[in-house]
């Protein structure tokens, strides 16, 4: 167990965490040079497109130090703040973490808020300054605010570039010399934590987890705690570029554990995993029921191919539990799904996902977080569609989550930042100079205004050199309607928002606007009005046509001219008809568009 | 009964709007002229029956001389037997049509001219970038009328930038006044590629409101209406008597053949096009091995045409005969659909027919793209 060392890596989108880990992979040649491919960690295509993580993963490498073998487990964590239960979990299940950061970009809020989540646990930190070869580095500068971060000597920051492969056997002669190996006994109970899951189809659910106390053996019956499930061991093993079965694996270890658990939504992370027959008295901290933070209907494209919608989400759900979603059903758009995601990426890449590998084509409602209404008979109920909002006669009143965002920007910034700020709701909370010229400020602010544009929006104000982060702090009280779309007169369901009173009409015009736009000429005049209640606050025309007619129609013409039509028609035969007007798929996202 | 087109690609120069195939070089034309006759010969087995029109088209037929017309004429007649009263038409410009000229035409038996006036307005005229200007016009038409024609089509152009209401009444006022046979009555369609379509593009070139071209339109029905033409066709509008025969034969499913350079062809179950480039065309009859794109038409692009071209014309839409010849009836879809036009007054419906009133002519495009069929029950 002295020779084992875990670490994870904390480091911010493109500040090289992906790159720099296959360097590490291909010096201690875990890879062949020949198996070798970019971002190996990231073997979802969408992770490689995105140059992101979406999904923890453990790798363990061999490394020989001063003569000794040692056994360096990395667990790659997810990079996005709709992901940071999981971040949680795999730091959890690590002694030690290395902290990277680009010489060009320095120090980002998502950085230190899992820095702060790795130090609460006591990881042994270790300063990576990466991506020093880049014309832009200010290494000096970057090497300040990272002192100033970690309280850390200067000469502690290893200088690496993955992209040449300087500093890499420094990084992990640091990792064997600065990183406590595990305590913990393998005389106790089995006590071991669940980080990730995996799902294989041919072999189920593959458990990666983190033994801190006890021996688990190949064939043992286990049990997970939270979930009350017991299950035969019928494969563990290491995680090397492929699965290498073990006999045992002991205290300290990382291993992954096959049982033939179908469905992902069995294993929850955070979960302890120990012996049926022997079990230990404490279960692993810090295990929560991952909560969705935003909804959002999804349909198909052509309303025949709901069970087909119904199979891919089944299929999907296996290897992503913290995707939930139940039946749904309305007027615009048929038969659906309302799914709780937890953040915005999340429900891209569950919408790309369903595209790519499942070749489904859905539209997406307006995305809503889950509000409280507080009725006069004194019940609750949770809201999570608008479709779900009580009358609002016996509304007492209503609440909604509210977020802790830390912004870390260039002081030059700090004007724009707080406007955006104020203009979504939010409060400022603190405002706290990192260096002379990096800021970091404190906002609350109501979850539902971030989940559209706020971090696309926040990047354009601050020209790329803001940084987000944040966390759920509760439900506050807060003024809030239902604001309903008419087309000539009759309500589409799937166009209503739950949105704030003093929002309301800005919102009722700029949807206006954009249906608009979207929606097309009809042989009739298309009114379009946003109402609350009764009450019509914004309104736009769709005016009717008028003339449609290609004169010339000879010889050759002919061929064009029915082509044309075909398309025409084609494109119409994916509108949805509500009442007597047709709406297009791209109208339903419209609210995503608004600006 | 079947018809034979002959692209003739020259122009002297190019007009601001137009996207028919040409060239404004004349460097080649007897090297095409001698091509556009080793086809006719070549695909002289693809017409099993004699000929009712022939139809010089363009380009501009009219800056051809009389010897090229008539050397073209002999090599038809030698190829294919011709019907007695067959309709000879020639596309000419005004500015072509000198007294020589319209002499030759009548000499070699050319018997009915379209001719490309398109507005009476010298202003728009130039704006077109057309050869000619009203007074032209009007001389030429003079000219064929004392040569003794006695059937002309004029091109009428409205939609025009800057064009005011007023203007398409001056049109019509004159137009009327020279009392032709059949008027071929276009909106201005931007297209890519051309003059207007780079200006549009760039926000150079206004034209008029959707409303205003509606309100045209409407107008130009009316008038022709009171002065006894009858809108036989959406665009084209005829003296009792005088209807296109040729046109006619493409919208009623006629096979044709067409020969030059982006000529197409038509045999009732694929239609066939000539490549659209002067020297390749010319190259490629001499190798013998023309250029030319095929396609094949299923039953439901027959069927769909059907209704297209159908819904065109006056006579619209005869639901027995697409039963008869397609096995289709209206589904549920379409009758949902014509009994809501039927409602709005853009159509006109029974067991029988299907025809289209004037306002529903404005929006043709719309309807008739969704009455097109997408499937059809294999049998």
């Amino acid at each position: 167990m002295k020779n084992i060392r875990n670490f994870c890596i904390i480091a911010h989108i493109d500040h090289g965490k992906s790159t720099l880990a296959d360097r590490m992979l291909q010096v201690t040649a875990t890879v062949s040079d020949r198996d070798m491919e970019a971002q190996l960690l990231d073997n979802m295509d969408l992770e490689r497109e995105r140059g992101i993580t979406i999904k923890s993963h453990a790798i363990q490498m061999d490394y020989n130090y001063k003569g000794s073998p040692y056994i360096l487990n990395l667990i790659d964590t997810p990079g996005h703040v709709d992901f940071s239960y999981e971040v949680s979990r795999s730091i959890a299940a690590c002694e030690g973490a290395l902290l990277i950061v680009d010489a060009s970009q320095g120090i980002e809020a998502q950085t230190i808020s899992n820095l702060y989540l790795a130090m609460e646990h006591d990881l042994e930190i270790i300063p990576v300054l990466n991506k020093i070869d880049l014309p832009g580095a200010r290494p000096e500068e970057v090497k300040d605010e990272m002192v100033d971060l970690l309280g850390c000597n200067r000469e502690d920051i290893i200088h690496a570039s993955g992209k040449e492969g300087t500093g890499v056997p420094d990084i992990l002669e640091a990792i064997v010399e600065r990183i406590s190996p595990p305590k913990g006994s393998e005389e106790e109970p089995l006590q071991a934590m669940i980080f990730d899951s995996v799902y294989n189809p041919f072999r189920g659910v593959e458990v990666i987890f983190r033994v801190f106390d006890g021996v688990i053996n190949k064939g043992d019956k286990v049990k997970f705690v939270n979930t009350g499930k017991t299950y035969d061991a019928d494969e563990i093993g290491i995680l090397k570029l492929n699965q290498v079965p073990q006999k045992n694996i002991g205290a300290g270890n990382v291993g992954y554990l096959i049982s033939g658990i179908k469905e992902a939504k069995e294993v929850k992370v955070g979960d302890t995993i120990t012996h049926v027959n022997r079990p230990c008295t404490k279960t692993v901290t810090g295990f929560e029921n991952v909560k969705p933070m935003v909804f959002a209907g999804i349909y198909p494209v052509d309303t025949t191919e709901y069970e087909e919608l119904r199979t891919s989400m089944e299929k999907l759900q296996l290897n992503d539990a913290s995707l939930v979603w139940e039946p749904e059903t309305s007027a615009a758009l048929g038969f659906g799904f309302r799914c709780g995601f937890l953040g915005m990426l999340h429900m891209e890449i569950v919408q790309e996902r369903l595209e790519r590998e499942f070749d489904m084509t859905v539209v997406t409602t307006v995305p809503s977080v889950q509000f409280r209404a507080f009725l006069t008979d004194d019940t609750m109920v949770t809201i999570n569609a608008p479709s779900d909002m009580p009358d609002p006669s016996k509304i007492k009143y209503m609440e909604e989550p509210f977020i802790r965002a830390q912004i870390i920007t260039k002081s030059d910034y700090i004007g724009p930042v707080i406007s955006l700020c104020m203009e979504k709701r939010g409060e400022i909370k603190n405002q706290v100079f990192l260096t002379e010229v990096r800021v970091e400020l404190t906002f609350e602010i109501p979850l539902a205004e971030i989940v559209f544009d706020f971090f696309d929006k926040l990047k354009t104000i601050s020209k790329g050199y803001a940084s987000l982060d944040y966390e759920l702090i509760g439900y506050k009280e807060s003024n809030l309607s239902k604001l309903d779309i008419l087309l000539n007169a009759e309500k589409v369901d799937a166009l209503s928002a739950i949105v704030h009173r003093d929002k309301a009409y800005e919102w009722g015009k700029k949807l206006c606007e954009k249906l608009k736009e979207l929606i097309p000429r009809h042989m009739f005049e298309v009114p379009i009005q946003a109402a609350i209640g009764n009450k019509v606050i914004a309104r736009e025309t769709v005016r009717a046509m008028r003339k449609n007619v290609l004169a010339k129609c000879y010889g050759g013409d002919i061929s064009r001219k029915r082509k044309l039509l075909e398309k025409q028609k084609k494109g119409k035969k994916r509108m949805r008809q509500v009442g007597n007007v047709e709406i297009p798929q791209e109208a339903f996202m419209a609210v995503l568009k608004m600006d | 009964m079947v018809s034979l087109y002959i692209h003739i690609p020259f122009c002297k120069k190019a007009c601001h709007y137009c996207d028919f195939h040409f060239s404004t070089s004349l460097k080649h034309k007897d090297d095409m002229l001698a091509a556009i006759k080793k086809e006719i010969i070549l695909r002289k087995d693809e017409l099993g029956e004699s000929l009712s029109s022939v139809y010089f088209g363009g380009g501009t037929p009219s800056l051809l001389s009389r010897n090229e017309i008539s050397s073209l004429l002999s090599t038809v007649k030698d190829t294919f037997d011709l019907e007695h009263d067959i309709e000879l038409t020639l596309e000419a410009n005004p500015d072509d049509l000198t007294q020589e000229k319209v002499d030759e035409l009548a000499q070699v038996g050319i018997n009915r001219l379209s001719i490309g006036v398109q507005t009476t307005d010298d202003e728009s005229l130039r704006q077109l970038n057309r050869a000619h200007d009203l007074a032209t016009a009007d001389a030429a038409i003079r000219r064929v009328r004392a040569a003794g024609f006695d059937n002309i089509s004029l091109d009428l152009m409205f939609a025009l930038p800057h064009q005011e209401l007023s203007s398409v009444a001056r049109d019509l006022d004159r137009f009327l006044h020279w009392q032709p046979e059949h008027i071929s009555c276009y909106g201005l369609t931007i297209e890519k590629g051309t003059a207007f379509g780079n200006w549009y593009q760039k926000g150079m070139l206004e034209v008029p409101e959707e409303e205003l071209a509606a309100q045209q339109f409407l107008y130009i029905m009316d008038r022709l209406a009171e002065a006894d033409y009858e809108g036989y066709e959406i665009s084209n509008f005829a003296r009792a008597g005088y209807r296109s025969r040729h046109n006619s034969g493409y919208w009623r499913g006629v096979h044709y053949l067409g020969v030059g350079p982006s000529a197409h062809s038509y045999d009732g179950k694929s239609r066939s096009f000539n490549i659209a480039n002067n020297t390749r065309y010319i190259r490629g009859i001499a190798s013998g091995e023309p250029l030319r794109e095929k396609e094949e038409l299923s039953t439901i692009d027959q069927l769909n045409e059907y209704i297209l071209l159908s819904l065109r014309r006056i006579e619209g839409l005869d639901l027995r005969e697409l039963e008869r010849r397609f096995g289709w009836r209206l589904n549920a879809y379409q009758k949902q659909r014509l009994s809501s036009w039927t409602a709005d007054g853009l159509v006109k419906w029974n067991d029988e027919l299907v025809y289209l009133t004037k306002a529903g002519r404005l929006v043709a495009d719309s309807l008739i793209g969704e009455l097109f069929v997408e499937e059809m029950p294999e049998d």
